[in-house]
């Protein structure tokens, strides 16, 4: 495995930082690799834009953040809009489809919208764990860690009374690329 | 029942956040109170502590504000408890009397610095190596501190473990001078088994008739009581002969008590050094860093390194008291220093003051928004530099 760089973007209060936890945790520990993770926040505890940033590597990380990403998971318009310069040409971008609407066009740009937050609501009944939702879909997309590291990840971090749900978001996030990539005539 | 010594060294391999591996360490240092008040970037240490320390039959309190938590500490401390607080800049400010309290009544104790952007309550979650000269000199009169500087998770737990036991044996406040990089970024910690790690305890007086704020020589550390032991004990932050009597006119005593708590330290100053060293033999440039911005450096090191550049480098784990003779060897083998960090010039003056003569000593500053140096300014700075000394 080369370097990986990961963005993951949204409003404070969605659990971007969490969701970077969970996969940075993921690939740490149930897959062996280097992980680096930070995070930034504005001074207010909600509202504001919220950033984590992940590097994996199999080999030590000195510089720990992001400059040029291969993955940008974002889950706001001006999230995506201030971090697309950082994104690769030929990168994924994984957005969460109704907060998401202007999607730029780029020719090798790979691109997959997620319907994170009407999932989490409809299917599982907590719109809490649409970031789970929206990782665990770019998590198999992107093939960076598997599904049962992210769920040993979730299982590790977070409370119990809430586990099951973020468990079941991960089922859930990975059911709908399923059927998005056969919509597409892709392999899963 | 809990068995408390199960869980005071956590072995393994863990993910964790700086914050949470500097509380880890200082549990697994014997750390058994802490007095804090929450401000970000720190506020992970303080939870994290909240939670561990009641584990382990330890004492946590939430003070206040910054000043009752440092003045807690140093009564847990003369109590005979193992004792840390931890900070960013704001709360550090408002702990600096009694840090130097600490220092005249030689009183063990931890204080955690996680850098934010300043002066004041500045870009309050963004990191900032601004506290390098406060960390020094931030409270009044001639005093010695040690300050640590880690640049991992792995240190924070590693260099935690090392300030108690520094600040046990010499009796003297040590600062953890971390930053907002370190203290939230999460990577792999190691954490050996109990009986690999090196512990020390203070020493304790054999009478009590024994003096403990004096009586020994230079280079030596009086014991310290603990207060309910039955030792007669006078502590206080004015001049103090040997046996804790006031002793406020009188220029002999103040002079041997302030020379004996200075010289403590500068005369074992290379016992408490510790730095790491890359390839200063045969370096064309050189670089002193510490925190988070040694970690672009390796960086650099590398990409100078593919285009031929030999880079001598300095890196402190140890700020003060500083390492005057290895930064000075490397200003004898280069011409130009450079030293990154995220301040507007700190470092900079004492590796300037340091190096002398011997190499010309510039700053690579960056200050706001807790944007790092990266390693590509520092190498654009590399090559400015050497491309001067060819003209």
């Amino acid at each position: 495995m080369t370097r990986i760089e990961i963005i993951i973007v949204g409003i404070g209060g969605m659990g971007v930082v969490l969701a970077g936890r969970i996969l940075a945790r993921a690939a740490a520990i149930y897959e062996n690799k280097e992980v680096v993770q930070t995070q930034s926040y504005g001074a207010e505890a909600r509202g504001t834009a919220a950033k984590s940033e992940i590097i994996m590597n199999d080999k030590k990380i000195n510089y720990p953040k992001v400059r040029k990403c291969d993955i940008l998971i974002a889950m706001s318009q001006d999230g995506l809009k201030r971090y697309l310069p950082y994104l690769k040409d030929d990168g994924n971008l994984i957005f969460e489809q109704s907060l998401v609407k202007d999607i730029p066009k780029r020719k090798k740009l790979k691109t997959l919208g997620v319907p994170a937050i009407e999932i989490a609501e409809k299917v599982i009944g907590n719109r809490m764990v649409a970031n789970i939702v929206i990782i665990a879909a770019a998590a198999r997309f992107t093939k960076i860690v598997s599904e049962n590291s992210l769920k040993r990840a979730i299982t590790d971090i977070v409370p119990e009374s809430m586990r099951n749900i973020n468990l079941k978001a991960v089922d859930e996030g990975i059911k709908f690329l399923k059927s998005r990539l056969r919509q597409a005539n892709l392999p899963f | 029942m809990i068995n408390k010594q199960d869980k005071q060294v956590l072995s393994g391999t863990h993910f964790w956040q700086g914050d949470i591996a500097c509380a880890e360490g200082a549990i697994a240092a014997g750390c058994r109170f802490f007095a804090g008040y929450p401000i970000t970037p720190a506020s992970e240490i303080t939870e994290h502590m909240a939670k561990r320390l009641p584990e382990v039959g330890g004492i946590y309190v939430q003070m206040e504000d910054e000043i009752a938590s440092i003045s807690a500490v140093i009564g847990a401390s003369w109590g005979g408890l193992k004792a840390m607080t931890a900070t960013s800049g704001p709360g550090f400010s408002l702990m600096q009397e009694n840090i130097g309290y600490a220092c005249m009544t030689e009183t063990p104790c931890v204080i955690v610095d996680i850098q934010r952007v300043g002066p004041s309550t500045g870009q309050a979650t963004k990191a900032a190596q601004g506290d390098v000269m406060q960390a020094r000199w931030g409270t009044h009169g001639d005093h010695e501190v040690i300050v640590l500087s880690p640049n991992s998770p792995q240190e924070m737990f590693d260099l935690t473990i090392r300030a108690f036991n520094l600040s046990e044996l010499y009796r003297v406040p040590v600062i953890i001078l971390a930053d907002e990089i370190i203290g939230h970024m999460w990577e792999k910690v190691h954490v050996p088994p109990p009986e690999k790690i090196e512990i020390y305890n203070r020493k304790k007086p054999s009478s009590f008739s024994e003096p403990v704020f004096g009586g020994v020589g230079e280079t030596e550390i009086p014991p310290m009581p603990r207060i309910g032991d039955g030792y007669n004990l006078l502590i206080t932050g004015s001049t103090h002969d040997k046996y804790g009597y006031r002793k406020t006119v009188d220029p002999e005593v103040h002079r041997k008590l302030v020379t004996r708590i200075v010289n403590k330290i500068r005369k074992n100053a290379e016992k408490i050094i510790d730095v790491e060293i890359q390839n200063i033999e045969n370096a064309d440039i050189g670089i002193v860093s510490f925190g988070c911005t040694s970690r672009s450096v390796y960086d650099a090191i590398e990409l100078a390194g593919r285009e031929g550049i030999t880079v001598g480098h300095v890196r402190l784990r140890t700020i003060w008291p500083f390492p005057e003779k290895i930064v000075r060897k490397l200003a004898e083998k280069v011409n130009f220093i450079l030293v990154p960090e995220m301040n507007l010039g700190q470092l900079v003056y004492e590796v300037e003051r340091v190096a002398g003569c011997e190499a010309h000593v510039k700053a690579i500053s960056k200050i706001g928004g807790g944007e790092m140096i990266t390693p590509e300014e520092i190498l654009s700075e590399i090559k400015r530099f050497l491309r001067r000394r060819a003209v």
